[in-house]
């Protein structure tokens, strides 16, 4: 029944994403699978031919990997923002926008002229460094909302999500003054970039570029820089116990701030990568929609951990990149991908059903059953 | 409403109808027996101490009995019938209340609509308020429990909090109390008075068990005493011949020192100095209004004081946790009324803090992380921003090794750990290396005696290398016990500070009351 609860307050982020860290997502997306058939076979499909026609379309063929590994690449780095966040408590909603921010800081500094005249080794690197800038501003923002006035990270970065949206299409599509648009162009895109500022393709006409060797990297060095340095045991004493932090003399509010702006930073870098990566080199209005979203949810099916965003990541890569051959060959929406997506991330939140289905026990210290928390109250 | 019958007349001849008997209870948890084939026999009109430390299985023994646990075997009869409770309102069906140790009260709500909530009363769709009042002083008068159907539960002290939980029992027609550690809130004089509604609810009929770790309170009001020690039932006796020494034998399976040993005092430098301190709460409320105190090296001064006197806000503000509003704190000489936590500990300032699991542990770090907790940065740990997990290992081991922390090994979680080698984590961390002045907030509380008697051990020689120790403690035992001096913390402000010799436990208890001094 009611088991004598601990001693240690509220459950924290880094006590859930240590129960049973890899077998609840295997088995998540094992159900959210078999549930996925459900609506196949109520669409009319052969659920086997449609994941076939899946799995054939995500990974089928060497390029189709490439494409695969390409699309999840600024899901990775999302993914490690909003990951970064939860490490200190901290519900990041916002790497939306934080992303938008990124990539339109580096859309607008990749057209300044006189990076055209420099090589690609100094002009990516100036224009990854906008795009961080762009995203720790936007990060940075409710990262001293919440140290100075305790507001709400959930509710300050939803509402910048939606001033970045806006900020971003007046900056595209604006003629009078105009701003970042290409006057030439018949649709509303923003100028091209510079050729020296372009992340070269590892294999072309794939969408893989030499993006993901900076995700994978940033993966590593978030990862040692948590379990290695006094400014990662700081972070994640703050998630994981705020008051004890502040009793051994940690500079909380400064944590706070420092995380949603890294946070926010590393969100400017997906987006920025990808508009300097991306087939196209430069922003169009709308782009990069949901990016920052499928990143909480890949951050949650990776349960907080730098190096697990990298197979859930690839995991939403391929989901999405095989869905218009499923589409094809068994005549099923590509948002069926979607329903299957959201599956797993209601299997993974609501872990209590999968740890029952499996009977994987909760270890030690952990409420029984309980729901799982994965940030703090809205007081905090 | 049932009519209830009228005051039974006082009378202890034997022998009484059994109301209560448990047979053969064994419950069991995953890796533990936490109670193995418990007997007891609670009668009408009786106090029933039930005695043993810590994890000694007293609390599962009574959620069994409360419809909280199922037990794994055995029988419960409640006046002969054998009961099976799903829930704990299968028990209260049975006449069978439950006081916490946390109350279970809604602070905004009247002591009236705390009482009936559960079990309204209605008039048509609403509630029946009048009806709760009515009955909250019906209640209050029979018994003897002094209480206002209208104050707001938030705005009474918490022995009148205690009064409303015994009401919301008795209006739900409870028979039979089990009253989990009653007396940890309240002061001596406040001790007293409650002992004197129990009797009061005993005399009318009701039955008591009163669940407790202090020995004297035992002797003071039960008629039989039943102690547990591993899940098991080691003494099941009448208390009339009972002595402390001879329960605290049976409690802890071998005898126990309530003294410990200490070198004379012999104060030094002033090391804690504190004028006219005024700190106030997370709400707001200045809760230390006016705190002088001088602590000098190689001395104990206690602080003994009923919880919620400003203890916790007077730590925070000297372990520089909590600005205060205004005063001076010097520790060693410098002035650290605005010094952050990180300033003070380089001071050479241990602060073990009142609540381990909150403030003095991360459940989730290894016992390694937990001992460097406030250390991590230290040049001895880490090396600009790198830390070096070799050294920090190491330390672990010795400190394991020399605090006698009982684990499997460094780097499990301390939150698996029983609180008192949680505590003694904590302890080891702040005991060990170069400190000045060590300020303890209720070290062993919820700890078992083996602990207790370590814990309290450590400290002394802290003091007899020279330290200076500020204790504060809401158990009154442990201030005689430590200290050099006495002080007494009422509303804030200390009412007394006395040398040991001159702290008797009456005058002390009257000052923890707030009576003036003698």
């Amino acid at each position: 029944m009611t088991p004598p609860s601990q001693s240690f307050g509220r459950r924290s982020l880094e006590r859930y994403f240590r129960l049973a860290p890899v077998t609840v997502p295997l088995y998540a997306i094992l159900i959210a699978s078999l549930v996925g058939a459900v609506f196949i076979i109520g669409a009319g499909s052969n659920p086997l031919t449609a994941y076939a026609a899946l799995f054939d379309g995500a990974l089928g063929s060497p390029d189709r990997i490439a494409t695969t590994i390409g699309r999840a690449t600024p899901f990775i780095i999302g993914a490690l923002a909003v990951v970064l966040g939860f490490k200190a408590g901290l519900f990041n909603i916002g790497a939306e926008g934080q992303l938008l921010l990124g990539a339109l800081a580096a859309a607008w500094v990749g057209t300044w002229s006189w990076l055209a005249g420099l090589p690609a080794v100094l002009a990516v690197p100036v224009v990854l460094l906008a795009g961080t800038l762009g995203g720790l501003v936007w990060g940075g923002i409710p990262g001293v909302l919440k140290a100075k006035t305790g507001a709400h990270e959930v509710i300050t970065t939803i509402m910048l999500n939606s001033i970045a949206a806006a900020f971003a299409s007046y900056l595209i599509t604006s003629r009078d003054p105009i701003l970042l648009i290409d006057q030439a162009a018949s649709t509303p895109h923003t100028r091209l970039v510079a050729d020296s500022a372009r992340l070269p393709a590892l294999v072309t006409g794939t969408g893989l570029h030499l993006g993901i060797v900076l995700a994978l990297a940033l993966c590593v060095a978030t990862y040692l820089f948590l379990k290695r340095t006094t400014p990662g045991f700081e972070i994640r004493t703050v998630g994981a116990n705020k008051d004890a932090a502040l009793y051994a003399g940690m500079p909380v509010q400064r944590t706070i701030i420092v995380v949603m702006a890294a946070s926010g930073a590393l969100a400017g870098i997906a987006g920025a990568a990808e508009v300097i990566g991306g087939s196209s080199g430069y922003l169009t209005p709308g782009a990069f929609t949901n990016i920052g979203f499928d990143s909480i949810a890949i951050a949650l099916l990776a349960r907080g951990n730098p190096l697990a965003v990298v197979p859930a990541a690839l995991l939403w890569g391929a989901l999405l990149s095989g869905a218009p051959l499923m589409q094809v060959e068994a005549d099923l929406s590509v948002n069926l991908v979607r329903i299957v997506q959201a599956l797993i991330i209601l299997f993974v939140a609501a872990d209590a059903i999968v740890r029952k289905l499996f009977r994987i026990r909760a270890p030690r210290g952990a409420v029984d059953g309980g729901p799982a928390t994965f940030s703090r109250g809205w007081a905090g | 409403m049932t009519d209830m019958n009228e005051i039974a007349p006082s009378n202890h001849a034997r022998p009484r109808a059994a109301v209560l008997e448990l047979e053969g209870i064994t419950k069991r948890f995953p890796g533990v027996t936490a109670n193995a084939d418990v007997d007891l026999t609670l009668h009408e009109g009786e106090i029933l101490c039930l005695l043993g430390e810590n994890g000694a299985g007293k609390s599962t023994l009574m959620n069994v009995v409360f419809g909280l646990y199922r037990p794994d075997e055995g029988v419960v009869r409640v006046r002969g019938e054998a009961v099976s409770f799903g829930s704990s309102a299968d028990a209260i069906r049975h006449g069978i209340g439950m006081v916490h140790q946390h109350f279970q009260l809604v602070p905004v709500m009247t002591v009236a609509e705390n009482v009936v909530l559960g079990k309204e009363e209605r008039r048509g769709p609403f509630l029946d308020i009048e009806a709760a009042r009515r009955n909250v002083r019906r209640l209050s008068q029979k018994y003897g429990l002094d209480v206002d159907p209208d104050a707001v539960v938030g705005e009474l002290s918490v022995g009148a909090q205690q009064r409303v939980e015994l009401v919301k029992a008795l209006y739900r027609d409870a028979e039979i109390l089990i009253l989990d550690e009653p007396t940890a809130v309240l002061t001596p004089q406040e001790v007293v008075e409650f002992f004197g509604v129990v009797r009061s609810l005993v005399d009318s009929g009701k039955s008591v068990i009163f669940i407790t770790h202090k020995l004297r309170e035992v002797l003071a009001v039960a008629d039989t005493v039943v102690i547990m020690r591993s899940g098991r039932v080691v003494s099941s006796t009448v208390v009339e011949g009972a002595t402390e020494q001879g329960l605290a034998r049976e409690m802890v399976g071998r005898d126990v020192g309530f003294e410990i040993e200490k070198a004379p005092v012999s104060p030094g430098a002033a090391v804690l100095e504190v004028e006219d301190l005024h700190v106030a709460d997370d709400r707001g409320h200045l809760t230390v209004a006016g705190f002088d105190l001088v602590v000098r090296a190689g001395e104990i001064v206690g602080i003994a004081g009923v919880e919620g006197n400003g203890q916790r806000e007077l730590v925070e503000a000297l372990a520089g946790m909590r600005t205060p509003q205004s005063g001076t704190v010097r520790i060693c000489g410098t002035e650290t009324t605005h010094s952050s936590p990180r300033d003070v500990e380089n001071l050479g300032v241990g602060h073990v803090p009142e609540d381990r699991g909150k403030h003095g542990l991360v459940g989730v770090y290894s016992i390694t992380d937990n001992l460097v907790l406030n250390r991590y940065h230290s040049r001895r740990f880490s090396r600009r921003w790198l830390m070096n997990r070799a050294v920090m290992r190491k330390h672990a081991q010795r400190l394991v090794a020399e605090f006698d922390i009982r684990t499997p090994s460094t780097e499990v979680d301390a939150a698996t750990l029983s609180g008192g080698n949680q505590q003694k984590i904590v302890m080891a961390r702040e005991l060990s290396g170069d400190i000045r002045l060590l300020l303890v907030a209720q070290p062993t509380r919820g700890l078992d005696v083996g602990s207790i008697e370590f814990i309290h051990r450590q400290i002394v020689d802290r003091r007899d290398a020279g330290v200076a120790v500020l204790l504060v403690s809401a158990e009154l035992d442990e201030v005689l016990t430590l200290s050099d001096r006495v002080g007494v913390l009422y509303r804030g402000t200390l009412a007394a500070v006395m040398d040991r010799g001159d702290a008797d436990r009456d005058t002390v208890g009257l000052l923890m009351a707030g009576g003036a001094t003698g």
